[in-house]
């Protein structure tokens, strides 16, 4: 259990938005298997400091799993090959003594390349802004027993909440959609009482911005909910589907 | 400020159940229309800083919000686990405002204002009714109404929680209403920049000076008051449950500035992480403390029993905590449950490989009340347990160890939550205000919160309508000097080439702080520690390895000037743990135990805050003092037997 790894890693070098960007490799020995993978590239960019070069940029933050900072493509798949599981929380004990292991940033028209593998997902952001809450100012609040909901419900909003808001569901699609993301915030709220004075214009206006960030449309791949460290169900996108005809028909 | 060495916390008179209200009816109000005119610079945007923009755009003030993350959401708020307290005595179980204040006074080992703390809890009912109206998906039980957990140091049941994400979902509703405030105009957003400095002009807080962290270019930002909701300062140790990027770059640039800095020493260390695995370990994973509701703490009775966990019979198994605290058992205070996972460790009785952990068994809940309802609770735990380990803790207790979690100190800030330099405000874990020695499970949560929806749009009233703040311009001396400044500095570290980077030098002086600054502390190590930490710095500045320059993304240089401000913050650490002779709450003085070994407070010699103003790097600070005084809650030793 304890044999150490020997890798081969391939890693997109890339030295701002404007660079064509390639691959280069690096050999990396002695991995204990019980690194994490953004442990590993640690240890990488520690012997590329000592040998004089730049270590890879990569973003991370929290290395638990829920602040969705960190964005590896990992031998083709967003987040790696273990379900489930955003790319700080990998460890290296699903891979095998002399592994290739191939390393690129999020690609997306709506995510562009700042350096290595750190992409801007601001994007994301500006969607938020759109309409991603409920307009309740503070202050302004009833007793937070005053309205019972179902503990179904509650739970249903839950499910769509704990979106990371990592974007592996954008650099998994063959359309680079945002759907998933975007149903996730919407389906939230609908759900929930608090979130129904403004459902329509919150769709409309969510949706417009998604299209305006130049996200792809939705062609029911499912590509996003195989990577989704959350599990996030394109049950969201149906739903975020459903809101916008509502929108239609209002 | 400082009045013969004592600072003026601008307490309410009053009755305590009385102080807030008199002050919010005491306090001056801006006008809507002067409100315009006021720009408000808040950096970071957890709990604290996404709460304060937000509500202060409300109220019509112009707000600049930035944060080091590449999204407002992502910082370090979002990982909290377990919970917020809030005294609704919705359980009927004998909940109150006071008992929460009594509670938190308590567990802060009587080094907390009272009139603070008394605030926070009254405002803690607000909190939830707010986040609820903002849709955030709280527990619910089947009759629809919000569930709650209990946590530890307490005995009555008032946590509120989502699922094992209840940071992530208040952040979220922060962020959400700070985001509305973006589209309708009222906050500028500023990612990815780091403040490097505070710009002080007439002896008031006006700009900042912040890194671009993509294209490296020193930015200035002026305005009427500066707002710090930063975080706190746990990574000093290297490993530590915060987020990566966490740090205590702006709150001691202030302190340099001259901010004071408060009880620096006064450090959380949290029992329930998942134990260290080797050299290359980069972060502590925290498993929320609600797991000790069901959990029951254990090692073999025996040292050098290496049977496998399941094997070894009740009788040969030594359940410490419910042996030794009779009442609280597994559920006594954080550094009570740390500080025994320590010494049965010393004993030589810790399991697993290093032998620096303890169990957490779940083998008596799940057969108590199934694995589904264990699942229902705590799933995504042990999920995440799972993950980082490879073992199944459905099958197997978990392997559980303390680290370090949470920094109660923190810049000084009076009852407005204003530091010592005017119109610099602090907010959330970078102040020190209401957690004494040791702060409460599902406490901080509830602080930033307060801090930002609630008190602060009001405290910093008083400030603005009371001042007078003529205009001053980025293209200003003061800016461009510190721009100059900030620039050499960047200049010298990479020019220093050296030959041990940036990780290194960290994971040094963690070593140094955990072995004698962290969980026990003596006399003999603190002094040590102040030899080895100036030593290391001087190294530093000589040795330190940068690659790349300063035009671009470049983590190594971020952390080289964090890690170059957490080496002088350490020494002030150190000496704060030295100058306190006694033991109280996360600050454990092996020299000052009683006979039992249980802390040994001093409330005739050591009954204040420890106030700490910057004389000069290498200089010795200057220590002021603000006794506390407990009107309310007596003044007892505590106990949790
Ligand atoms: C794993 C974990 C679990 C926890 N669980 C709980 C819990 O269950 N209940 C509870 O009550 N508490 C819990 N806590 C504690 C609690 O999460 C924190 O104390 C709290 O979230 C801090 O909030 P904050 O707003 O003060 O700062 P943070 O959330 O740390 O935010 C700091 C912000 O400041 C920004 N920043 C920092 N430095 C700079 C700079 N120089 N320039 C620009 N921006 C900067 C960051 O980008 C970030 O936006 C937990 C903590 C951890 C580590
Ligand atoms: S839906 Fe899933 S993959 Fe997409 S941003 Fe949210 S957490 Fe990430
Ligand atoms: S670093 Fe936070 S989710 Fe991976």
């Amino acid at each position: 259990m304890d044999k150490r790894l020997n890798l081969n890693l391939n890693v997109w070098r890339q030295k701002n938005a404007s660079d064509k960007g390639r691959f280069e490799s690096y050999q990396l020995k002695d991995v204990s298997p019980h690194m994490s993978f953004l442990e590993m590239l640690d240890v990488l960019n520690e012997q590329i400091i000592k040998d004089g070069g730049d270590p890879v940029e990569f973003d991370n933050d929290c290395r638990e799993g829920i602040c969705g900072m960190c964005s590896l493509v990992i031998d083709g798949i967003p987040h790696g090959p273990q379900q489930r599981t955003a790319s700080c929380q990998l460890h290296m004990r699903h891979y095998k003594d002399g592994d290739t292991i191939t390393i690129e940033p999020f690609r997306a028209k709506g995510f562009p390349v700042i350096k290595d593998l750190a992409v801007d997902r601001g994007a994301f952001d500006r969607i938020v802004a759109a309409g991603g809450y409920v307009s309740v100012n503070t202050g302004n609040a009833p007793d937070g027993n005053a309205i019972p909901i179902a503990k179904e419900m509650a739970d249903k909003a839950m499910d769509s909440s704990e979106c990371i808001g990592c974007g592996a569901c954008v650099a998994a699609c063959p359309n680079a959609s945002a759907a998933l993301f975007v149903g996730a915030k919407i389906s939230q709220y609908t759900y929930l009482p608090q979130g129904a004075p403004e459902r329509t214009r919150r769709a409309e206006r969510m949706i417009a911005q998604m299209d305006a960030e130049g996200f792809g449309n939705c062609s029911n791949h499912g590509e996003c909910e195989a990577v989704c460290p959350k599990g996030i169900s394109i049950v969201n996108i149906a739903r975020m589907r459903r809101e916008f005809v509502k929108t239609i028909f209002s | 400020m400082s009045k013969n060495g004592i600072l003026d916390s601008k307490i309410p008179d009053g009755p305590i159940e009385q102080k807030w209200d008199r002050h919010k009816n005491n306090i001056k109000v801006v006008s809507p229309a002067n409100k315009r005119k006021f720009k408000i610079l808040v950096v970071g945007t957890g709990l604290a800083g996404a709460s304060a923009s937000a509500s202060l755009a409300e109220l019509g003030y112009q707000v600049q919000t930035f944060c080091i993350q590449d999204s407002p959401r992502r910082a370090h708020s979002i990982a909290a686990q377990g919970g917020i307290n809030a005294a609704k005595n919705y359980q009927n179980d004998n909940d109150s405002v006071f008992r929460l204040f009594y509670d938190t006074v308590k567990g802060g080992d009587f080094r907390a204002r009272e009139a603070n703390v008394y605030r926070l809890a009254q405002l803690s009912t607000n909190i939830i009714d707010q986040c609820v109206a903002q849709g955030v998906p709280f527990a619910r039980d089947y009759g629809g109404l919000l569930a709650n957990r209990s946590f530890g140091g307490v005995l009555v049941s008032r946590t509120f929680y989502a699922r094992g994400q209840t940071g992530q979902q208040l952040l979220l509703g922060a962020y959400g209403a700070m985001m509305r405030q973006v589209d309708l105009g009222g906050v500028e957003l500023f990612a990815r920049r780091e403040m490097l400095d505070l710009v002080v002009i007439d002896g008031k807080a006006r700009g900042i000076v912040v890194r671009n962290l993509i294209t490296g270019e020193i930015e200035t930002y002026s305005g009427d008051a500066v707002l710090l909701c930063t975080g706190g300062y746990g990574n000093i140790y290297y490993l530590s449950t915060n987020a990566k990027n966490s740090n205590a770059t702006a709150a001691w640039r202030c302190y340099k500035k001259g901010a004071f800095f408060a009880n620096p020493n006064f450090t959380q260390i949290h029992p329930t992480c998942i134990p260290v695995s080797g050299d290359y370990q980069s972060k502590l994973t925290l498993m929320s403390e609600s797991l000790r509701n069901d959990g029951r703490v254990w090692v073999p009775k025996k040292a050098g029993d290496n049977r496998h966990p399941n094997d070894i019979p009740e009788a040969d198994r030594d359940y410490y905590l419910e042996r030794r605290y009779p009442s609280y058992g597994n559920l006594v205070p954080r550094d009570v449950a740390s500080r025994n996972a320590k010494y049965v460790c010393d004993e030589g009785r810790g399991v697993g490989e290093t032998k620096l952990a303890v169990y957490l068994d779940f083998a008596d809940a799940i057969k108590r009340l199934g694995e589904d309802t264990i699942r229902d609770r705590y799933g995504n735990l042990f999920e995440m347990y799972e993950r980082i380990t490879g073992e199944n803790p459905y099958k197997a207790p978990m392997r559980i160890y303390p680290a370090v979690h949470y920094t109660m100190g923190g810049l000084w800030v009076d009852y407005n939550l204003m530091s010592t330099i005017p119109g610099l405000f602090v907010l959330g874990e970078a102040n020190f205000s209401d957690h004494g020695a040791n702060r409460l499970g599902a406490s901080a949560l509830m602080q930033g919160l307060a801090d930002g929806y609630f008190v602060i749009p009001y405290t910093i009233g008083e400030y603005l309508a009371g001042e007078k703040l003529p205009k001053v311009s980025t293209a200003d001396e003061p800016f461009s000097k510190s721009v100059k400044q900030i620039n050499d500095n960047i200049q010298r570290l990479l020019n220093i080439k050296g030959k041990k980077t940036v990780t290194e030098f960290h994971r040094e002086l963690g070593l140094i702080m955990w072995d004698k600054v962290g969980m026990s502390r003596n006399a003999d190590g603190l002094r040590e520690a102040l030899k080895l930490i100036p030593e290391l710095r001087k190294e530093f500045w000589e040795n330190v390895q940068i690659p790349g320059d300063a035009k671009n993304l470049n983590k190594n240089l971020e952390f080289a000037g964090r890690v170059a401000d957490f080496l002088e913050l350490g020494e002030l650490m150190a000496l704060d743990a030295l100058e306190r002779n006694e033991s109280c709450g996360g600050h454990f003085r092996e020299d000052f135990q009683t006979p039992e070994g249980e802390a040994l407070r001093d409330d005739e010699n050591y009954c204040y805050t420890a106030i700490w103003e910057d004389q000069g790097t290498g200089k010795k600070p200057l220590m002021h003092k603000e006794p506390l005084t407990f009107e309310y809650v007596k003044l007892t030793q505590r106990s949790y037997k």
